[in-house]
């Protein structure tokens, strides 16, 4: 018996330190960024332009980037993304139909991203002639957040009661009424969630965006859909890669590295936060 | 007076892939009257119900043989509008099930998807009336139905159901998720229903049964083995399976 | 009805694009790289030892590409699938309420954390840490970028280990407590076996999220293009030479279509990857739900 109480006490703490290591590696990532990336935040880095091939001055451009980017990506995938997941949840029946699409989903959200940056080139870059822009960039990370958002729908959707849709159906409403009166509202909170989610995946995403919209030095902000941009994960990378001067180019990409994993977890927060209170709230 | 019954099922079989749920049923509900569907757990008492407002077309596996005559037209002809029969038969489930809207919203639901913008707020209090919820609501129509009481919730299903104006309601153990006070005040409400409308309740209580119905059937494993006036079948069932499931003889 | 049977179509059409674009990407993929099989064999392209695509003659082995890749896939996965399991079943099974409340959505932020973050973290902080530990020439080896990737891949592993621990029905684990066997017995021999259909998944899409990473592995893995010996070496995965050449090659070039032609190779090995997992997690759920 003791021996068996050893070998339990043991094995939990295996487990808490596999726990312990996993947020030691999230806090020192955190710490390190923090502690470095805030000494080099000031009001002007957020508005001002790059200056002397960027060891000086501020990353506005890549922090509006990030945004159109994002953004763009959102308008793009989330109209596509909630019909598929009504389609999925509300229409399919089981069968051969909806595990193909279902596959394909899986599949598109198994692809690397750098080969949904070689798609976006090739065609929305070269094929459509969008060159390397916003709308590219938008297009090629809204294609790769689809299937996040899908799921995420798709699940907001299947938690709707089926006693609604019965209530529904059985008052003599079509199915379409049923959908838009009494299944959509329920499930909105969940998919904004989802949407939320995509943004912040977006936002957060290099390889796509490096040859279809980012670019490492602009002399003015972006005036339409069709110019390139900077970008804040792209911007961290250049910086660390491209240029001449790494000593007064690290701080910088810590200020930038520590402003994008702010954007990035806010967003996430607020998703997680909405998911948690509509788990707790479940008012049916 | 002549009987007239408003619904008919004729040599109905349902069945769910390879489960045979429904054999032969063959059953006339009067107008007018209050038809009770007895039977042990799992005899296809819900699956009956729901052949009558064809809400099993929404299980992929259902196929079905045979007739329900709704005023004569079977409702599993090709050309029956399956939208405008489900307005005509309302349905009460087991679970009281309002939406997560306000208790008005709620019982102007059916009101609002046939496409009426006007009296809906008469039609809703008339409804809630008929259902003996318009005085414990009266003064916060706006609240969440979700909020209400489940006696409440349930009277709140039914004064749903009536707003549309159906011919007929199908009640599933309507009760069960109730206490004796809201169980007590839905019989009630049976009795003043059943002047306008035609009603078909599945409870699995037999004292319920003998109190609000005019007619029972008892199903077993699917099969219809008796349908006759509730006081005969309480007092002297003609079959032996009926005699010893109604005195609790039975698994 | 017309109008119902037309509404249906319309969803059905947008369910229909992810299937849509997956094509689109394996048609554009196979466009722009096919044509260099014309030039160059596809056995010396899978197993040739030198990568010199802009060299005269040009060389278009992808071998050490893919020995890099692979490298350091399977350090990512010793570090991930022990930490990210160990986590799951922690979470699951023996953290109390309000510890869990705090972990998991702090597992949740180590798998929001961009790639790139991890990579800058790993170049600044975690490579020259390494050099100065083991005295190496560069701290930027397959090594560090194992355990950075390890660490990017341990949320996706842990989450997806922890839906399948935590469906497994309380009745096995009250069975067997009721026979006597301790909590942590019930964990090796009951709990994990049951749920290992989806560990198994969850193994096989971090091993996915891990080869097909590009920006960790591009910054911190050194960017060698020589077949590694050890781990202690720069090496060069597929994904970050796809990530670092494209920008200097002219589009329809050799050199061009041999990123394509390498991006082939790694959506291949993805979506084998997918496909086991999802075959297994189907398995799984008919295994589950078949017995009712
Ligand atoms: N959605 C379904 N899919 C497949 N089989 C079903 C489905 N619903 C019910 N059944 C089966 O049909 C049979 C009859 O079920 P039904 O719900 O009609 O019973 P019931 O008499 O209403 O029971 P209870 O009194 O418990 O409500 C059962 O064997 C049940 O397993
Ligand atoms: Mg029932």
């Amino acid at each position: 018996m003791k021996k068996r109480k050893l070998k339990q006490i043991i094995g939990f703490s295996l487990l808490r330190i596999s726990v312990s290591i996993a947020i030691f590696a999230l806090f020192s990532i955190l710490y390190f960024i923090v502690v470095r990336g805030a000494g080099v935040i000031n009001l002007e880095f957020f508005t001002s332009m790059p200056r002397e091939g960027m060891t000086e001055g501020g990353i506005l451009p890549a922090i509006l980037g990030t945004f159109y980017l994002a953004i763009g990506a959102i308008l793009f995938a989330l109209p596509l993304s909630v019909f598929a997941a009504i389609y999925l949840s509300e229409y399919a029946r089981q069968g051969r139909l909806i595990r193909v699409i279902r596959l394909g989903v899986n599949n598109l959200a198994g692809v690397p991203s750098v080969v949904f940056g070689l798609f976006g080139l090739a065609v929305f870059v070269k094929f459509f002639g969008f060159g390397v822009s916003i709308i590219s960039g938008a297009l090629t990370l809204g294609i790769l957040i689809l299937p996040t958002i899908i799921r995420a729908s798709e699940e907001a959707l299947l938690a709707v009661p089926r006693s609604f849709r019965e209530a529904s159906l059985a008052l003599g409403a079509t199915k379409w009424q049923t959908i838009r009166r009494a299944v959509l509202p329920s499930a909105t909170p969940g998919i904004l969630t989802g949407a939320i989610l995509g943004v912040g995946r977006a936002a957060g995403e290099t390889a796509p965006i490096l040859f279809t919209a980012a670019t490492f030095f602009i002399t003015r902000l972006p005036s339409s859909i069709f110019d390139e941009v900077q970008a804040l994960p792209y911007h961290i990378y250049a910086l660390m890669t491209e240029g001449t001067h790494p000593d007064l180019q690290v701080p910088i990409a810590y200020g930038t590295a520590l402003i994008l994993i702010s954007l990035v977890l806010l967003i996430n927060l607020v998703a997680i936060t909405i998911r948690y209170r509509i788990r707790k709230e479940k008012r049916w | 007076m002549v009987k007239r019954d408003k619904v008919v099922t004729k040599n109905l079989n349902l069945w769910f892939g390879d489960n045979h749920v429904l054999k032969d049923v063959d059953i006339g509900i009067e107008e007018n009257k209050v038809t009770a569907v007895i039977g042990p757990s799992g005899c296809g008492k819900s699956t009956f119900l729901r052949c009558l407002n064809r809400m099993n077309d929404l299980i992929d596996t259902t196929r079905i043989t045979g007739k329900v005559l709704f005023d004569g037209e079977d409702v599993y002809n090709n050309r029956m509008d399956v939208v405008d029969l489900r307005r005509r038969v309302g349905m009460v489930f087991q679970k009281p099930n309002p939406f997560p809207k306000s208790v008005f919203e709620n019982v102007a639901y059916g009101l609002r998807i046939q496409g009426i913008r006007y009296g809906i707020h008469e039609k809703v209090e008339k409804a809630l009336r008929s259902a003996v919820l318009w005085d414990e609501v009266k003064n916060r129509l706006n609240i969440s139905a979700l909020s209400l009481s489940g006696g409440q919730q349930q009277r709140l299903c039914i004064a749903r159901a009536l707003a549309c104006e159906p011919e007929v309601i199908l009640m599933d153990e309507p009760c069960s998720a109730l206490d004796p006070t809201a169980t007590a005040k839905i019989e009630e409400l049976l009795f003043t229903l059943k002047e306008r409308y035609t009603i078909c309740i599945v409870t699995h209580n037999m004292q319920q049964a003998a109190r609000v119905s005019d007619y029972a059937a008892f199903l077993l494993l699917g099969e219809l083995v008796e349908f006759n006036d509730t006081n005969k079948i309480f007092t002297n069932p003609k079959d032996k399976r009926t005699e010893d499931y109604i005195t609790g003889r039975f698994g | 009805m017309t109008k119902e049977i037309f509404i249906k179509r319309f969803f059905l059409f947008f369910a229909l694009l992810s299937i849509f674009f997956l094509a689109g990407i394996v048609f554009v993929l196979f466009k722009e790289g096919i044509s260099l099989f014309t030039r160059v064999n596809i056995i010396d392209f899978l197993f040739g030892k030198s990568w010199y695509p802009t060299h005269t003659p040009a060389e278009f082995g992808i071998l050490p590409l893919i020995l890099g890749s692979l490298l350091v896939t399977a350090g990512a996965l010793v570090v991930a699938v022990p930490l990210g399991i160990g986590s799951a079943i922690y979470v699951s099974e023996i953290a109390k309420p309000g510890i869990r409340d705090v972990i998991k959505p702090l597992l949740e932020i180590l798998a929001g954390v961009p790639s790139v973050v991890y990579g800058f973290f790993g170049m600044v902080i975690f490579a020259p840490f390494i050099q100065n530990l083991f005295n190496l020439p560069t701290g930027l080896t397959a090594f560090t970028a194992s355990v950075i990737l390890g660490i990017m891949a341990l949320p996706t592993i842990a989450s997806i280990a922890e839906d399948a621990i935590s469906s497994v029905p309380v009745s096995f684990k009250e069975a067997s407590l009721s026979l006597g066997a301790t909590k942590w017995e019930t964990i090796v021999r009951v709990i994990v076996p049951s749920a290992m259909s989806g560990i198994s998944t969850a193994i096989i899409l971090g091993m996915g999220r891990a080869i097909g990473e590009t920006m960790t592995v591009l910054m911190v893995a050194g960017g060698s293009a020589i077949i590694p010996h050890t781990f202690f070496q720069p090496v060069r995965a597929m994904t970050a030479t796809i990530a670092a050449e494209m920008g200097e090659t002219v589009v329809g070039s050799m050199h061009y279509q041999s990123l394509f032609a390498i991006a082939i190779v790694l959506f291949m090995l993805t979506l084998t990857f997918n496909i086991i997992a999802d075959f297994i997690s189907q398995k799984f759920k008919k295994k589950m739900t078949g017995g009712l």
